[in-house]
């Protein structure tokens, strides 16, 4: 025992020497890129351009890095970082509770009075409805990514095509909504599908790149082909997703009762109860909203929670461990990705579907490269295969840049700072644990 | 007497080898290779590296489409031509089913839920492709729990049910391969094809395996067909052995006749008196 202090006590003399030069070093390159980028400003005088320098500027990144870097190279010789083990610790008692047992419900009971709360309004109902948005996206894309190993970079398409599909049905033969929905996810499901096809074969890098593709073709499709889809004009009035047949609105179209005079028999006794009166009022469209998004999300994880214990499930996670050991136990491996891209299509058209209910306007620029990469971020910070990972993550992903508003410019900065500092404290995701999808003995706890 | 029984046209062989060949462009790793599997035997493939064995396997898993040749597989009354299925049909309709030199299990799942894999294409029926099973139908639940059963019997069979739950890619090496046994037998087979399963074990492991190995063959009738270098599990428990040395069989026949063979001992020791004995006495004084 005393040897070892003795080796460990001089070490920490070197620890502090190599620091300081892997501090050196960083800076010296942050100083290289910050001259061009920093050092030198045009500014536009008197009708001109002249060349200003800013090389105080240049100092201070400089030595941001250097003190930063200083600081993450001494935390590193004190093995994981305290930093990293509170996480660590953290999630683990997540996952440790079941995630399902404790704080799933939690979650789910937060999620379900969030409109009735004192301080909700109409923007934090809004962006509780934008989170569940990405949340159901990424339970969605989990099935493809998480379960499958099936790396997906154009995602996004799928919600495109849940979008349009409801968009196109309503404008051209009035159907509601609530018969979309449903036609939304075949739809989508059938255009994974199509993409499936011509990735059989591949993996890993190649995959992502062909997906890629798939999800520019898409959107640039939809760009492009005017007479269909509107083009860069997209499509607008877009109808409202309606309560039980009951449109929401100051007033309904004949024959029809608006929202507020339909329910009126029962929230007027209530209102009347908290010494309020009950008439329209704007936020009742964005609550029912809030309450369709968080039922199809619940819905999605319900699905993917279940399917992930069937023996579909089951061949695609085996599937993402080794595709040879399945061919050779006799499992179709075409027909297995077939199977998660279809699905994982699927909750991606009904959340594209709910998207243009919402917005009462769809154009391609909703469905850029970015929208896929957020998904797949989502996915990932989270923890692969984590069902509360991914609301974690995208609580986080979504709500950043939004308390970012304060700091303007430096937003997604701010964004691109806490993506880093979780890829380099919890490289596996937020949530990480994989819960066995049938156990032999009882858990030991 | 003993070839006589494995000929082409045994009438209790299982799988027929006829005439395979496997070339990869100019190079021919198997060159006209015949041979059988008798029904309830276990037949070793034996030869120096790279003679071919694994390619055998592959051929006849499904991996690789065979240049020449003929791989029929009899059972139930049907005949499979394996050479001409699509890989995952080779075990799901012709039931053969195979471990792997370097072990494949499904690492982050756990050894229960490898075996449950196994049962994939049952589990899956049984589900209704999903739909009842998403609805918790009482039928899919007992197919389940029939799959669990299997899964437990092999997990007594193979030592592991006390490690049912851990994942599969924490076990140690002799566990593993004991294991992707148990899956590959969680299939059903007709005929399993096992590459290297004592590789990496110990003498007491293979001891172990050698009486599991029997036990697969007696007790469930199924026949073996096995890839080994550990001599003491070859001679052990083979009915029958076959030779390959560069791509061709060079011998056949029981263990005792195998191991007395000249050009066995040739393919493994190399040929006697290889080196001119002026250049062999230069090589000693040299040393």
């Amino acid at each position: 025992m005393a040897t070892v202090t003795e080796a460990s006590t001089p070490h920490r003399g070197t620890d502090v020497i190599t620091a300081a030069k892997e501090a050196a070093i960083a800076a010296g390159v942050m100083a290289v890129l910050a001259l061009p980028l920093i050092g030198f400003i045009l500014v536009d005088v008197a009708g001109g351009v002249t060349l200003r320098t800013r090389f105080g500027g240049v100092l201070t990144a400089a030595a941001i890095v250097f003190v930063g870097r200083f600081v993450i190279a001494m935390l590193r010789g004190r093995g994981a970082g305290p930093i990293a083990h509170l996480t660590g610790l953290v999630t683990r008692r997540v996952a440790g509770w079941g995630a399902g047992r404790f704080v799933g419900p939690a979650l789910v009971g937060f999620a379900v009075v969030l409109p009735v709360l004192p301080f909700s309004d109409r923007y934090i109902i809004d962006l509780g409805t934008s989170v569940l948005i990405y949340v159901m996206l990424g339970w969605g894309l989990n099935v493809v990514v998480g379960l499958a190993g099936l790396l997906d970079l154009g995602y996004v398409a799928f919600y495109a095509v849940g979008a349009y599909s409801f968009a196109l049905l309503a404008l051209h033969f009035d159907l509601s909504f609530w018969a979309c929905l449903p036609l939304a996810g075949v739809f989508a499901a059938l255009f994974g599908i199509i993409l499936g096809f011509p990735v059989l074969r591949l993996r890993g890098d190649y995959l992502a790149i062909v997906t890629l593709g798939f999800g520019e073709i898409i959107r640039i499709v939809l760009l492009n082909w005017q007479d269909f889809t509107g083009g860069p004009n997209g499509l607008s009035s877009i109808p409202r997703p309606s309560f039980f047949g009951a449109p929401i609105g100051r007033s309904a179209p004949e024959g029809q009762t608006p929202f507020h005079e339909f329910v009126a028999p029962v929230m007027e006794p209530i209102a009347a109860l908290f010494g309020g009166e009950w008439g329209f009022d704007a936020i009742h469209r964005i609550v029912w909203l809030y309450y369709i998004i968080l039922a199809l999300a619940l819905v999605t994880n319900v699905f993917t929670l279940r399917i992930r214990r069937l023996p579909v499930g089951r061949a695609w996670e085996a599937l993402r461990e080794d595709e040879i050991a399945c061919r050779s136990l006799g499992i179709n491996p075409t027909n297995t990705k077939l199977s998660a891209f279809a699905i994982g299509a699927m909750f991606a058209g009904f959340a594209g579907a709910f998207f243009s209910a919402r917005q009462g306007f769809v154009s391609p620029e909703s469905f850029t490269y970015i929208e896929s990469a957020v998904i797949l971020a989502i996915v990932v910070l989270g923890g692969m295969g984590s069902q509360i990972g991914v609301v974690v993550a995208a609580a986080f992903l979504i709500l950043i840049p939004e308390f970012g508003r304060d700091f303007a410019q430096y937003r997604m900065l701010l964004f691109g700072l806490a993506m880093v500092l979780v890829m380099i404290w919890r490289p596996q995701g937020l949530v990480s644990g994989r819960e066995p999808s049938v156990r032999l003995h009882a858990e030991r706890r | 007497m003993q070839d006589a029984a494995h000929g082409a046209l045994a009438p209790d062989a299982i799988l027929t080898v006829d005439h395979l060949t496997m070339r990869f462009g100019g190079l021919t790793a198997v060159d006209d290779v015949s041979f059988s599997v008798r029904d309830r035997s276990i037949t070793s493939i034996i030869g120096p590296n790279g003679a071919g064995k694994t390619t055998v396997f592959n051929c006849l898993t499904g991996f690789y489409k065979p240049t020449i040749g003929r791989l029929a597989l009899r059972h139930g009354g049907a005949v499979h031509l394996l050479e001409r299925m699509e890989g995952f049909r080779i075990c799901k309709e012709a039931r053969v089913a195979r471990t792997f030199q370097n072990i494949r299990l499904f690492g982050a799942m756990t050894v229960l839920e490898n075996l449950m894999v196994a049962q994939h294409n049952r589990l899956m029926v049984a589900s209704g492709f999903s739909l009842l099973g998403l609805f918790g139908a009482a039928s899919f639940r007992a197919a389940e729990r029939a799959a669990i059963d299997k899964a437990r019997f092999w997990l007594d069979r193979v030592g592991l049910t006390d490690r049912a739950d851990w994942e599969a890619g924490n076990l140690p090496y002799g566990d593993q391969r004991r294991l992707e046994i148990a899956r590959a037998m969680c299939t059903d087979p007709a005929l399993l094809c096992l590459d290297e399963p004592a590789a990496g074990l110990n003498p007491r492991e293979s001891a172990s395996l050698n009486d599991l190995l029997r036990t697969i063959r007696d007790s469930h009738g199924i026949a073996v067909l096995l890839i080994e270098h550990d001599m003491s599990v070859v001679m052990e428990i083979s009915d029958h052995i076959i030779v390959l040395d560069y791509g061709r069989k060079i011998a056949s026949g029981s263990p005792e006749n195998v191991r007395n063979d000249p050009a066995v001992i040739r393919a493994y020791l190399g040929e006697e008196e290889a080196l001119p004995p002026e250049i062999a006495a230069d090589l000693e004084g040299g040393r």
